[in-house]
C-alpha cells in the first residue's frame, strides 16, 4: 500500500519532465506545424550549457544556466529556422526528413566537441536529499515545469506578442491581412519553442545521462505528449503529461519498465482511436 | 595550439557528421592506396566500434587504446619486419551495420584480423561473417559466455572470471539477498540466469529481477521498488547511458552505499566520470583490470596512453583487454611467421604475456584469456581502488562446465 502511495507522487514528478521536453514542441509542432526531430538536440545543447558554465558558475550552474540555456537553445533553433525550415513550411515530410539529418548532425558534433563519454553535471547541494520518497532535485523539475507553463500562458495571454502568435496559430492568412508579420511571428515562436528545450536541458542533467544521445532519449516521449494534448494546446499537453507520467509510474510497478513502455504505446494508440486530434482541439474557422 | 586544434576538430566534425548522415562513416588511416591485404612493407588490421550512436561512449575509447597499440608495435619495428596499417570502420550501434562493415574489411580491404564489438549483439552479429569467411576477430569486453567461436578470441573475462568472483565476494561479505536490475538484452539476461542458479546453490536469495531498455532514463519507479524490497546489495547489469540515470536517482533517492551497495560489471572508469563520482562512491565493481592495478607494464600503459590522448583520460577494463588483443595476434603472428587465420589460431594457444592487468595466457582450446579476477570500490577521486582479487589467473570456462550449479544452464 505504501508503495502504491508513493508512486504518486513518481508519477507526478515523471509527467514534469514529460512537460518540460513537450513544453518548446507545442510551439514548435504544435503551432507551427513543424515536425522538429532536431528538438532533442536543443534539449542536449541545454545539458551542454550547464556543463560548459559549471567551470565558472561552480555547483550553482544548474541555475546559472536556466536563461543561458534558453538563449542558446533558442538561437540555434532560430538558425534552423531561417536558414533551413522557413523554406519547407506546408511539407512536413521534407521538414522531416531536413530535421532528422539536422540533428545526426548536432550529435556528431557534439561527439566531436565534447566527446562521445558522458560529462558530469554536478547538482548544488541544496539540491541533494529529499522529502521523504521525493528528492528534491524531482521537486526543482516539478516548480520549474509548472514555473514555465505559467510564463508561458502569461506571455501567449497577456502581451500583445502572445497574442499575434495565437492569431498566427489559428489563422495565417487572416493574421498577415490584418497586418502581422507572419515571418517575424514565426520566427519568435520558433526561438521561444527551442529554448524551452534548452531549459529541459539543464533539468536533465539532474536526473540522467549528460552526453551527445541524450536529445535521441526523449524526443520520442515529447512527441507523444503534444500528439496526446493536441496541437497547439497548453493544456492538453499538460494534462497528457501528468497522464502519462501516472500511467507510467503504475504500469511500471504492476509490471515492469519494458512492458509499462508497450501499455503507454497502446493507451495512446487506442485514445488516438477515439480522438484522433487529441484531447484538446483548436476551434477555428479557417479552411486549412 | 589550442585554436589550430580546434578548427582541425571543426573541418573534422563537419566531415565526419556529413558522413555520418549519409549512414555510416568510414576513415583509412595513412595507406589509402596500399595494395589489398598490405603490400610488402605493411599489414592491414581492421577495427570496427562503434563511432556514432548510443554505444559510442564507450567504444571509442577501445578504439583509442588498439590505435594506440598499433602505433607501438610499429615503433618498436612492426610485425614480421613490416608496419601495421589500421582501418577504422564505425559499427554506429547498429548491428546489422557490424556484419555489413565487417565483411567489407574482410572481403574488401582483405585485412590480417579484426578488433571490434562491444555488446553481445554486435558480436552475434558478426560472428556468422567471421566463421564463413574464415577470418579472424578479436572481441575485447567481458560477456554472458555460453559461446566459443573458432574464430573469435575473446580478450575480455568470461562468466567465471567476473559475475562469479563478484559474487563469492559478496557471499563472503554476507550480502545474501540481492536484487538483479539490468538492461533488457542478452547478456543481463543470462549473467542473471547464471546468478539465479549460483544464488539457489548458495544459500542466496534473488529478491527481484528488473530490466529497463537500453537508454532507459527514468528510474525512479525501479528505485522504489528496489528500496520497498530491502535487499542486501543489488546486482548491476545495466549497459551505457542507463547507469549514469541509475546512480543519479538512486543517490537522490537517499539510498548510500554503506547500507546497500551496488555490485557492477559494466561501469569501468570511463563510465564512473559521466555518472558522477558523488553519485556512485562507495559502490563495488567487478573487472580484471583497474587503472591503479600496480605492476609495471600498466604504469607504462596509462603514461603511454595519457601521452597520446591527453592527461584527463582515465583507462579501463574493456580498453586494456582491446590494447591486449592487438599484442596477443601480434604475438601469435610472429609465433606462426605468418598472418595466415588457421596458422596464427594454432600458434595462439598457450602465449603467455605480462600485461597491465598481470599475466595473461591464451587458451588454445576456447580461445578465452587466463584473467586475474579483481573486485574494486570506486573512491571519491573517482579511481577504483582493488578491494579483492582471485591471486593468480582464473582459467576461462565459458560453458561453466567445472560449476556443478550451473548444470542446467548451458
Amino acid at each position: 500500500m505504501e508503495a502504491i502511495v508513493n508512486q504518486l507522487p513518481i508519477g507526478l514528478s515523471i509527467g514534469a519532465v514529460l512537460l518540460l521536453i513537450a513544453l518548446g514542441l507545442t510551439f514548435t509542432f504544435g503551432q507551427m506545424g513543424v515536425i522538429n526531430m532536431a528538438h532533442g538536440e536543443f534539449i542536449m545543447a541545454g545539458a551542454y550549457t550547464a556543463y560548459l558554465l559549471q567551470g565558472w558558475a561552480g555547483r550553482q550552474a544548474v541555475l546559472v544556466a536556466l536563461p543561458v540555456a534558453f538563449a542558446v537553445a533558442g538561437l540555434m533553433g532560430l538558425i534552423l529556422e531561417r536558414t533551413a525550415i522557413r523554406h519547407f513550411y506546408g511539407r512536413p515530410l521534407d521538414t522531416l526528413l531536413l530535421t532528422w539529418g539536422v540533428s545526426l548532425v548536432l550529435q556528431q558534433l557534439a561527439r566531436d566537441l565534447f566527446g562521445a563519454p558522458n560529462v558530469q553535471v554536478q547538482a548544488p547541494a541544496w539540491l541533494q536529499g529529499g522529502l521523504g520518497i521525493l528528492p528534491y532535485n524531482r521537486l526543482f523539475i516539478f516548480a520549474l515545469a509548472v514555473g514555465s507553463v505559467v510564463a508561458i500562458w502569461g506571455y501567449m495571454n497577456r502581451t500583445s506578442h502572445g497574442r499575434r502568435m495565437q492569431a498566427v496559430m489559428q489563422n495565417r492568412q487572416l493574421a498577415a491581412v490584418m497586418g502581422i508579420n507572419t515571418g517575424r511571428v514565426d520566427q519568435r515562436t520558433f526561438f521561444i519553442g527551442s529554448g524551452l528545450a534548452g531549459i529541459a536541458g539543464v533539468a536533465l542533467t539532474l536526473i540522467g545521462p549528460v552526453g551527445p544521445a541524450l536529445g535521441t532519449y526523449y524526443i520520442v516521449d515529447a512527441f507523444l505528449v503534444v500528439v496526446a494534448g493536441g496541437l497547439g494546446q497548453l493544456r492538453g499537453a499538460v494534462i497528457a503529461a501528468v497522464a502519462l507520467g501516472l500511467l507510467n509510474s503504475y504500469a511500471e510497478f504492476w509490471t515492469n519498465a519494458s512492458l509499462a513502455k508497450v501499455i503507454v504505446f497502446v493507451a495512446i494508440i487506442a485514445f488516438l482511436q477515439v480522438r484522433p486530434q487529441g484531447m484538446f482541439v483548436l476551434r477555428s474557422r479557417a479552411l486549412t | 595550439m589550442r585554436n589550430s586544434a580546434w578548427r582541425i576538430g571543426a573541418v573534422v566534425a563537419v566531415l565526419a557528421t556529413g558522413l555520418a548522415a549519409c549512414g555510416g562513416q568510414s576513415s583509412t588511416t595513412g595507406g589509402g592506396t596500399a595494395a589489398a591485404g598490405g603490400d610488402a612493407s605493411s599489414i592491414k588490421v581492421g577495427i570496427l566500434h562503434s563511432l556514432s550512436g548510443t554505444m559510442a561512449i564507450s567504444e571509442v575509447t577501445v578504439r583509442d587504446s588498439e590505435l594506440l597499440a598499433i602505433e607501438e608495435i610499429n615503433a618498436a619495428g612492426g610485425v614480421l619486419g613490416k608496419k601495421l596499417v589500421p582501418v577504422v570502420e564505425d559499427g554506429a550501434s547498429d548491428w546489422p551495420t557490424f556484419a555489413e562493415k565487417a565483411t567489407k574489411l574482410i572481403a574488401q580491404d582483405k585485412v590480417a584480423t579484426v578488433f571490434g564489438g562491444w555488446t553481445s549483439a554486435s558480436r552475434k552479429a558478426m560472428l556468422p561473417v567471421f566463421e564463413k569467411r574464415k577470418a579472424l576477430l578479436w572481441y575485447p569486453v567481458q560477456y554472458e559466455g555460453l559461446e566459443s567461436s573458432p574464430y573469435i578470441f575473446y580478450t575480455g573475462a568470461t562468466t567465471n572470471q567476473q559475475i562469479v568472483p563478484g559474487l563469492d565476494y559478496l557471499k563472503e561479505k554476507g550480502k545474501k539477498r540481492i536484487f538483479l536490475v539490468g538492461s533488457d538484452y542478452v547478456f543481463p539476461r543470462t549473467a542473471n540466469k547464471i546468478i539465479k542458479a549460483y544464488a539457489a546453490a548458495n544459500g542466496m536469495q534473488v529478491l527481484g529481477e528488473e530490466y529497463t531498455p537500453l537508454g532507459h532514463t527514468e528510474y525512479s519507479t525501479l528505485v522504489n521498488k528496489v528500496v520497498q524490497a530491502k535487499p542486501d546489495a543489488v546486482f548491476n547489469t545495466l549497459n551505457g547511458d542507463s547507469n549514469v540515470a541509475f546512480f543519479k536517482q538512486l543517490k537522490s533517492a537517499g539510498v548510500t552505499a554503506e547500507q546497500m551497495p551496488v555490485m557492477s560489471v559494466s561501469v569501468a572508469e570511463e563510465e564512473v566520470k559521466g555518472i558522477g563520482v558523488d553519485n556512485i562512491a562507495g559502490h563495488l565493481v567487478a573487472w580484471n583490470y583497474y587503472q591503479t592495478t600496480d605492476n609495471p607494464a600498466n604504469k607504462k600503459f596509462v603514461e603511454a596512453f595519457k601521452a597520446k590522448y591527453g592527461p584527463d583520460r582515465v583507462t579501463s577494463d574493456p580498453m586494456e583487454a582491446g590494447y591486449n588483443a592487438v599484442y596477443l595476434w601480434a604475438e601469435a603472428v610472429k609465433k606462426a611467421g605468418s598472418t595466415e587465420v588457421e596458422a596464427v589460431k594454432k600458434a595462439a594457444g598457450g602465449i603467455t604475456l605480462d600485461r597491465p592487468e598481470g599475466s595473461v595466457t591464451i587458451d588454445g582450446e576456447n580461445q578465452h584469456i587466463y584473467k586475474t579476477a579483481r573486485i574494486g570500490v570506486i573512491e571519491t577521486d573517482g579511481q577504483i581502488k582493488e578491494v579483492w582479487n582471485s591471486g593468480k589467473p582464473i582459467k576461462p570456462d565459458p560453458y561453466l562446465k567445472t560449476y556443478p550449479w550451473a548444470g542446467g544452464l548451458a
